[in-house]
């Protein structure tokens, strides 16, 4: 038997014995995500310990190094434990900005000891991020922001304001791109800062969606002090490591497309609508469009699979990520609208116990926004242009 | 399995696309087709196929071939999607040569097997009945006589039945429930009496055939894997064919796509290259997203064919549905962002759209399949 194989073994033991029933449920919406960090209210205890356990054997953050917070896997065997988890059903333990996106540009950019401060926090789901990214006046054109970072001796002070910050009015630390030098060229003035949401001068205001919701904040910065040492990565070289974790940001969610297969569409739609007497959708019109939809999906999921093959061999364009982005982002939004078809006027409900809140209508509004955070399509399909196919003044 | 190629495969295709390349461009198939050749191929670069273990690359070795897998033979099929060259690599080496080799050690597999590994043959698989592919509406029957049968019926779109030395024929030798049972699979001398074969010249200057069977008289050892028992083999051969020519059409978009793009880096209108509008630009990168999604899914389909046929059906009908979408929208791309130049017969892109056409009606179209992964998949 290959050390792989054992490790499948291993692994699929280790998580039946501590993978609590009520975590191996489909993810129904947003609301049954765990978010981790000091202000989470935990849904049930089994999903505070299915946190807890995954956390502290490293496999929140697998590939991360062991004195990290993570497990130390290579990518073969973080393949294997993503397969084992599908198998068994097992939700996500741990939803997090630090894992997807600040976790990985600290790898590459922190010092040893942001590194040793924040990584193992970020692993056990201890501290919850949020990214100051977007302002209001820079959302494509992210490099012209103008919120200010200046440097009094051993700290800086921060004002400005930022917006679209997911889930920043729960966050406990805020990772944040500031403009630290005025005379520069747009994107070569920036620095990457790391603070805390309790520091006196921060405040938020969630902004209500059309989902009814409210998962991104304004947020105010108004002399905020910031240790020096927060800063991650040179001073004005902030752009490359913005660049960096963005590409992370897109292939989250480009992700969306992969993990909202825990079930499949054309079995929500049979439940929903019903068989005809030959076993299909009463709908042909619907059921060609949803034969259609899973057929995109089949093809993104060994799409992703023959990135990452490609990558172990060394082979791919970074810039690839945005092409999973653009995809990702426009398949889960049809996902939803082939639910709201199927669903029919049971979709409508915006309250009430039966439809939980009007879930599936609000996530399906919640969706829209996939293909603007992170880069909207438009500027995923400009980046595809100009890097990969190298079309010219793109 | 890792959705790369790899190294023996890469070797393969490298191998291919050069050799074609240089035997065998587009401007290869434009001869053929301005000179109106009667056969539509060239049996001496035929012979060069064998030579290449092209026509055997299904084959077993001890029947003379070299034994590769349904990847292999998607790994050639796209090469050939790419230059458009004219062979009959599906009918024969795919088609007929996975019919003949699934049937075991049948006495049509011991005569044919060996000469479609050394390139001497064309056999040709007689499936369709109607316009559109379906593979099990079978009307054509096949009447016990004595120790022998009498096949009476009609074929279409028989793909390089002109010029078959034989042909494997669907016939009905019974009813089940299910539409694939009570069939049964023949070799049919095309000689036959009783026999008539009717050239029919397409669209993209391939050809195939419309094959009468009147009253056709065959000996019990015409029957290919057993009486009832062509349904099974049907499935898998054809699943075979689809993912096969799912590759092929892949190819025909990527160098529509490759050639494309290169025009837009060319061509000069308003004093700009017509690159630059973001208008096409968008275009290309969706269309490029398309292609990256095709080749992942067309790959796992064809590994999924090797590693095990029954299993891998709804994998298939995917590919070839998505193939046939995303080479569809690539030609018609090609086409318009090659503005008047695309209109023309000069110019290459015209052949790609035509020949995708054909290959998306081959085997089923993307609804057949689309509709056949919904089955499949309980709704």
């Amino acid at each position: 038997m290959t050390d792989l194989e054992n490790f499948r073994r291993e692994a699929r033991a280790w998580l039946e014995t501590n993978c609590p029933p009520e975590m191996r449920r489909p993810v129904a919406s947003e609301a049954d995500s765990c978010w981790g960090g000091r202000r989470f209210r935990f849904q049930s205890e089994a999903q505070r310990l299915w946190m807890v356990r995954m956390g502290e054997r490293g496999w929140t953050v697998p590939t991360w190094p062991k004195e990290y917070g993570g497990a130390g896997l290579g990518k073969a065997q973080a393949q294997v434990l993503r397969q084992e988890m599908r198998a068994l059903g097992c939700r996500s333990p741990l939803d997090s900005f630090g894992i997807w996106m600040l976790g990985p540009a600290l790898l590459q950019y922190g010092s040893e000891a942001q590194k040793r401060e924040h990584l193992p926090k970020i692993a056990r789901g201890e501290i919850r991020w949020c990214q100051g990214y977007s302002e209001p006046n820079a959302g494509s054109d992210l490099a012209s922001l103008q919120t200010r970072a200046e440097l009094h001796g051993d700290h800086f002070v921060v004002n400005g304001q930022k917006i679209w910050t997911s889930y920043a009015d729960q966050a406990d630390w805020i990772f944040c791109l500031v403009r630290t030098d005025f005379g520069a060229k747009k994107h070569t003035g920036i620095s990457f800062l790391l603070f805390d949401m309790e520091s006196p001068g921060v405040s938020t205001r969630p902004i209500l969606l059309i989902s009814g919701k409210s998962p991104f904040c304004e947020t105010f910065f108004d002399n905020v002090k910031v240790p020096a040492e927060n800063l991650v990565g040179e001073l004005n070289g902030g752009w490359t490591i913005a660049k960096y974790l963005l590409t992370h940001e897109r292939e989250m969610i480009g992700g969306i497309g992969e993990r909202a297969t825990a079930r499949p569409l054309g079995r929500f739609a049979a439940d929903a609508m019903g068989l005809d007497e030959d076993g299909r959708l009463a709908d042909g019109g619907l059921r060609s469009d949803i034969a259609r939809f899973e057929i995109d999906e089949l093809a993104f999921r060994c799409l992703m699979e023959r990135t990452g093959d490609r990558a172990r061999r060394g082979e791919g364009d970074p810039a690839f990520s945005s092409a999973l982005k653009y995809y990702g982002a426009e398949l889960n939004k049809r996902r939803y609208e082939l639910m709201m078809s199927a669903a029919g006027s049971d979709g409508l409900e915006w309250e009430g116990e039966r439809s939980r809140d009007g879930a599936l209508a609000r996530t399906w509004l919640r969706t829209k926004a996939n293909s603007i955070e992170g880069g909207t399509s438009e500027v995923q399909l400009n980046i595809i242009a100009k890097r990969l196919l190298g079309l010219p003044g793109a | 399995m890792a959705l790369v190629l790899n190294e023996e495969q890469q070797m393969l295709r490298d191998s291919a696309q050069a050799f074609l390349a240089e035997n065998a461009p587009v401007a290869y198939l434009r001869k053929l087709r301005d000179s109106r050749d009667a056969t539509g191929f060239d049996r001496a670069l035929w012979r060069r196929f064998a030579e290449l273990g092209f026509t055997g690359a299904l084959i077993a070795e001890d029947r003379g071939g070299v034994g590769l897998g349904v990847v292999e033979a998607g790994v050639i099929a796209e090469e050939l999607g790419r230059t458009l060259a004219p062979s009959p690599f599906l009918s024969t080496s795919v088609l007929a040569a996975r019919a003949l080799s699934r049937a075991g050690d049948d006495a049509p597999g011991q005569r044919w097997l060996p000469r479609i590994a050394a390139g001497e043959c064309v056999v040709a698989l007689a499936i369709d009945e109607s316009a559109r592919h379906r593979p099990f509406a079978i009307a054509t029957s096949a009447r016990v006589d004595g120790d022998g049968f009498v096949l009476d019926g009609t074929k279409t779109f028989v793909v390089d039945g002109h010029v078959a030395d034989a042909l494997i024929v669907s016939a009905r030798t019974g009813q089940g429930a299910s539409p694939a049972d009570g069939v049964t699979l023949f070799v049919v001398d095309p000689k036959a009496a009783g026999v008539s074969v009717e050239r029919t010249s397409m669209v993209d200057a391939h050809n195939a055939a419309r094959v009468r069977l009147a009253g056709v008289r065959v000996g019990a050892e015409a029957v290919l894997g057993g009486v009832g028992q062509g349904g099974a083999i049907l499935e898998e051969v054809l699943d075979v064919g689809r993912a096969v020519i799912a590759a092929q059409l892949l190819g025909s978009a990527d160098e529509v796509f490759a050639r494309t793009l290169a025009y837009l880096k060319e061509r000069r209108q308003f004093d700009r290259y017509i690159g630059e509008f973001q208008a096409l630009q968008h275009r290309m990168a969706a269309l490029y997203c398309d292609l990256e999604l095709a080749r992942a899914l067309v790959l796992r389909a064809l590994q999924a064919v090797d590693e095990d046929p029954a299993s891998a059906r709804a994998t298939v009908s995917a590919a070839k549905a998505l193939a046939c979408t995303t080479a569809n929208r690539a030609v018609q791309e090609g086409v318009q962002m090659h503005g008047g130049m695309g209109m023309t017969d000069e110019f290459d892109i015209g052949l790609f759209m035509k020949r995708v056409r054909v290959c998306q009606e081959l085997l089923g179209d993307a609804n057949f399949h689309a509709d056949r992964y919904a089955s499949l998949n309980g709704y």
